[in-house]
């Protein structure tokens, strides 16, 4: 699903040059549940990004799903994430003029798929994320853990090849971070393709592979024995 | 593109910020007020600035006949030359340039009585347009209408000056004076920028002066006006053209020597007003000017306001250009509302001047300052300024929310 090889990436910062990515090779296979781990600054940021088109690499490969991601102007890259792509960020990034099922369904606009079928597939993914009931509310009514569910909605009702997610606990107590894991389990078991970023240990326990991560390099990749998440609420 | 859906994201946005959308819309509706505003008074002022300078439509030609001073065809010179309905048919023939028309038939003193008040006065047989050549308003009652004419009807439009000698302050509409012994019945007065010399005049129907005064179908002279035009040297181009034709077909019609120059008098008033057209046409470009000063400066009020929009949105832009939004439906989102902001504002501003000049404009009668007033092609015109310039507040925004990338956006806390 995901082929990267040897791929470089460097800042620009005032006069220096910051190398953040030296040479990372990895592959992701359809249907894994990969945690990237490491502390900050050891690039995995910058990888996620790169991973999510939200940032180009310097030199390398990326192919995603046999399509190489390289030199893509705006629209082609928007299109792609849109495509491809669904983003769980440690913020949420709701958009909290909007109510629950109207962010769920923004990724569906950009499709241009009709409103009333938008809706409907929004629902149906609220529903998934058990947050049927808090269709109409805005995100300032929700708590962390219904806004992550509606964010894992939205990533989720553009029907993408991957998940990408980063830190999605970070802004969530431990019990709701566990609820949220169990979710991303979940549907992980259905075969969707997951990256999670986090750098907390137990988080990344939970997935079935961890990928550390130091100055640049990945210095360690290890298949792990999944921790199921509801075990432990 | 500009679907229900964005609708719906604009009006979500505004009522986000209502407060500031409503400032904003408030600086681009009062420059567009100010533009109108400032129009209409350029009008008003030029229609004030006319009736000072004027006591006739400023573009009239009068058509008079005088004494021939060459020989032509056999006929000797020092004839005098007679202006018939003929003439005037002639004259007025294939000229569908023309505004207003009328010939006219006067005697110069008669003898006018009501009751016990009498006095002398000019008399003049004239047509319904003629109270246009002579820049004459009505104060009470109308005008001689084409039903007088046709009908031969014994009506009079007397002026001011003659109501004032013969009726002091009462109401002579209905009121029958004699005149040569007939009665004529008043039915209206008039006045006239010329003051009490040309308001001491009274009208009746041409044909009827034709009648009780044994004219047959002679008339005195005629008078014509064409369409305002705003460039001098074009105006005075096309009077000139229409003259020369006139001069051409009377002095066919009346055998009179194509060289003579006092056979047929053509006086044309466009050329005393040189200077005016320069005067007005100096004001509207200073109007304009303004207006347009006035204006942009609310519309680089909009263009701040969209920035700072975009800027505070720009975590929300990183969101959606994640979530797959293109950078075209970015810079469609803040254009679209861009316009909206000013049009609808801006309409409101027009609205509301129109309504200003509709309502007051009339009631302003200053001697600099009549009428203010737009027409519909001013008022169109300032819409689609309106449209061009949320489109132009827009742009530089939108272009820059089209910039913004995702990964910037989204780590902006």
């Amino acid at each position: 699903m995901i082929e990267i090889k040897d791929l470089h990436k460097s800042y620009q910062i005032g006069k220096n040059s910051l190398h953040v990515l030296k040479g990372i090779n990895f592959s992701v296979k359809e249907g894994e549940l990969v945690s990237i781990m490491g502390s900050s600054g050891s690039g995995k940021s910058t990888l996620l990004n790169i991973l999510g088109i939200l940032d180009e690499a310097d030199s390398g490969s990326y192919n995603l799903d046999g399509v190489p991601i390289k030199n893509l102007n705006e629209r082609i890259a928007a299109n792609y994430r849109n495509k491809f792509l669904g983003f769980i960020f440690q913020s949420f990034n709701l958009i909290n003029y909007k109510s629950a099922l109207d962010n769920v369904a923004l990724p569906l606009y950009y499709q241009g798929i009709s409103r009333g079928e938008r809706t409907d597939r929004a629902m149906s993914y609220l529903e998934k994320v058990g947050l049927a009931d808090w269709a109409s509310h805005k995100p300032n009514e929700l708590s962390g853990g219904q806004k992550q569910r509606v964010a894992i909605a939205r990533a989720l009702a553009s029907q993408p090849k991957v998940l990408l997610a980063d830190e999605l606990t970070g802004a969530l107590d431990t019990k709701t971070s566990y609820e949220i894991m169990d979710l991303i389990q979940q549907i992980n078991d259905e075969g969707k393709t997951i990256l999670v970023v986090t750098h907390e240990e137990d988080i990344a326990q939970m997935t079935k592979r961890i990928v550390h991560l130091k100055d640049g390099v990945i210095i360690n990749d290890e298949k792990v024995e999944q921790v199921r998440a509801i075990e432990n609420v | 593109m500009f679907s229900l859906e964005r609708w719906q994201e604009i009006f979500e946005t505004i009522s986000k910020n209502k407060l500031r959308t409503f400032l904003t819309g408030v600086s681009v509706a009062s420059g567009i007020f100010i533009l109108i505003i400032l129009l209409g008074v350029s009008v008003g002022m030029q229609n004030g600035i006319e009736k000072q300078f004027q006591n006739d439509a400023s573009n009239i030609i009068n058509i008079y006949p005088g004494y021939t001073t060459l020989e032509y065809k056999g006929l000797n010179p020092k004839r005098r030359i007679q202006f018939t309905n003929e003439d005037y048919e002639l004259a007025l023939g294939d000229k569908e340039e023309v505004v207003h028309k009328s010939s006219d038939f006067q005697i110069w003193s008669r003898l006018i009585s009501y009751k016990k008040e009498f006095g002398s006065y000019r008399i003049q047989g004239v047509m319904p347009d003629f109270q246009y050549l002579e820049n004459a308003s009505i104060i009470e009652g109308r005008f001689i209408n084409q039903l007088d004419l046709d009908h031969l009807e014994k009506h009079i439009i007397i002026g001011n000056r003659v109501k004032k000698d013969l009726f002091k302050d009462n109401s002579p509409l209905g009121e029958y004076i004699s005149l040569s012994g007939l009665n004529f019945k008043v039915v209206g007065v008039y006045t006239d920028p010329g003051g009490d010399r040309e308001e001491a005049r009274v009208y009746i129907p041409l044909t009827t002066a034709q009648v009780v005064f044994g004219a047959g179908i002679n008339i005195r002279s005629m008078g014509f006006t064409l369409p305002k035009v705003d460039d001098y040297d074009e105006a005075l181009a096309e009077s000139n053209k229409f003259t020369a034709k006139i001069e051409r077909q009377l002095k066919a019609k009346l055998l009179v020597n194509p060289l003579d120059t006092s056979g047929i008098f053509i006086s044309n008033n466009i050329e005393n007003t040189k200077e005016i057209y320069q005067l007005i046409s100096a004001m509207k470009i200073f109007f304009w000017f303004v207006g347009i000063a006035t204006l942009l400066a609310g519309i680089i009020g909009v263009s701040n306001i969209m920035l700072i929009i975009v800027k505070e949105r720009t975590k929300e832009i990183g969101i959606r250009k994640a979530l797959g939004a293109k950078p075209m439906s970015i810079v469609a989102m803040v254009l679209h509302e861009s316009v909206f902001v000013t049009a609808f504002s801006g309409l409101i501003g027009l609205i509301l001047a129109l309504a200003l000049l509709e309502f007051v404009g009339p009631m302003v009668e200053l001697d600099f300052l009549i009428n203010p007033s737009v027409n519909f092609n001013i008022a169109m015109t300032t819409v689609v300024i309106l449209i061009v310039a949320g489109a132009v507040a827009g742009f530089f925004p939108a272009w820059r929310g089209a910039k913004i990338k995702p990964i910037d956006a989204l780590r902006d806390e």
